[in-house]
């Protein structure tokens, strides 16, 4: 039997509808072609088609905030798996928890990696943090930036917080007692913090039963109610706002003149 | 269009008119109102947005409240008054309810009281040291008296009590729900404790 011709056969397929239909731009390496393939593919595009030379220097960002982001993407991609086990259910959570621990196949290894790079994220997003403000990355046309970095950071901090529940171990419950704790003293909207008692003769609001921390509780002590809140928010609803907040954060690097530069 | 044929096109040489000074203002509507008239649909519109938020809003933040909880009652029956020695702290009830009875003095009146075990710092449940005769924090540290009073560690005030009152069945009873709090000078209203 005769073997096709190598050359035909990367014609035939290099140049069949369906390729080009899914890349429109050959691997040429001239500068028109290499802006056309980085412009024309979503993933690319993300990356700006050029760059400064010094914005790729590792000693200059670090590249924590990439970091982070690949971090992030770390932790939903294993937080996925842990939820075709997990239950958000007071009497299921913690065997839930065991099961996966000590039964399933790479249970453990899922589990582990979803809670280092948690942790890898909190370290780094402060890392990151700490760079832009070294290099003064901070300053105008990057000050928005920074403002909705700032959120960012607030928004890594509460999915961790809200993760910490979930194992629904004596740890957990105490950490987010601890946590929920703070709630109380919330100015207006918490039982014990300024003008509550001020509120409350008027309106009958703002008691123990319904106040910010009794919001967060779903209830007036951490329990199954608890459980099932910090689950919803810990899986859809900070996630959905800080991949929201992230698009806008990396659409506006590119838009304030891409990565600071050396002065 | 009716303007075309009205005015002529102008001529080339002909000088510019001078801007003319806008109309005044004789439309009726423009006087004396807050808005134009032709802005209610707009203004009426924008209305109805922000009213179908704020209902939304207001349901959204309402259902985040449950009417019922699925909580352990509030109260319960903790003995009689004989059953509590003079001097003694009983963790009797700590385990179930996270309460301890005490009997002793408090302000030079033989009393027995219900303190609250919620350490005030941060809500962790501190320990009866008896030897030390003092409720002490694991979690940060803070320490209290028998009278529950903050001495030591980050408690930023004493802890709670809780109310106390004899049932229709001569035993004590303990309701959690209703507290009086050293700082606003409850410890002596009726309710906050029981003559011994």
């Amino acid at each position: 039997m005769e073997l096709p011709n190598q050359q035909e056969v990367k014609k035939k397929v290099f140049e069949s509808q369906l390729w080009r239909s899914i890349f429109r731009h050959s691997y040429q390496d001239n500068p028109r072609n290499r802006v056309l393939q980085v412009a024309s593919n979503v993933w690319l595009h993300l990356h700006p088609v050029k760059m400064q030379r010094h914005a790729i220097r590792l000693s200059y960002t670090w590249c924590a905030g990439g970091l982070t982001f690949f971090f992030f993407l770390v932790t939903v991609a294993t937080g996925v798996v842990l939820m075709f086990y997990y239950r958000p259910v007071g009497e299921y959570a913690f065997p839930d928890i065991q099961y996966l621990e000590f039964d399933i196949p790479f249970g453990m290894l899922m589990r582990n990696m979803h809670r280092w790079a948690a942790h890898g994220m909190v370290i780094l997003v402060w890392v990151h943090m700490f760079r832009v403000f070294m290099t003064g990355s901070y300053k105008p046309p990057r000050e928005f930036n920074w403002v909705v970095g700032v959120l960012l950071l607030t928004i890594t901090l509460l999915l961790s917080f809200t993760g910490y529940l979930l194992p629904w171990d004596q740890l957990s419950i105490w950490a987010v007692t601890v946590g929920t704790n703070m709630a109380r003293a919330t100015p207006f909207a918490g039982h014990q913090g300024p003008f509550a008692d001020q509120i409350a003769g008027l309106t009958g609001l703002v008691t123990p039963r319904y106040d910010a921390r009794s919001m967060l509780l779903g209830g007036t002590q951490v329990g199954a109610p608890t459980l099932l809140r910090f689950y919803v928010l810990h899986c859809i609803g900070f996630p959905i706002l800080g991949s929201a907040l992230m698009i806008l954060h990396f659409w506006r690097i590119r838009k304030d003149g891409g990565i600071s530069g050396p002065l | 269009m009716a303007e075309a044929t009205t005015n002529p096109a102008p001529n080339v040489g002909e000088k510019a008119h001078p801007p003319r000074p806008p109309a005044p203002i004789t439309d009726p509507t423009h006087d004396n109102h807050i808005w134009a008239r032709r802005s209610f649909l707009s203004l009426a519109g924008w209305g109805l947005f922000a009213g179908t938020v704020g209902v939304w809003a207001t349901a959204g933040l309402r259902l985040m409240f449950p009417r019922v909880l699925f909580e352990p009652p509030s109260f319960f029956k903790a003995g009689f008054k004989a059953d509590y020695a003079v001097g003694l702290v009983s963790e009797k009830y700590t385990p179930e309810w996270r309460v301890w009875i005490v009997n002793d003095e408090y302000d030079g009146v033989p009393q027995i009281y219900a303190l609250i075990a919620i350490c005030t710092h941060l809500g962790c449940t501190p320990r009866w040291l008896s030897l030390e005769s003092k409720f002490k924090c694991p979690c940060h540290g803070s320490g209290y008296t028998k009278a529950g009073i903050n001495f030591e560690g980050p408690a930023p005030r004493p802890l709670e009590r809780a109310k106390i009152y004899i049932g229709d069945d001569g035993q004590i009873v303990v309701d959690k729900a209703v507290t009086y709090r050293w700082e606003k000078g409850e410890w002596g209203k009726p309710g906050s404790f029981l003559p011994a």
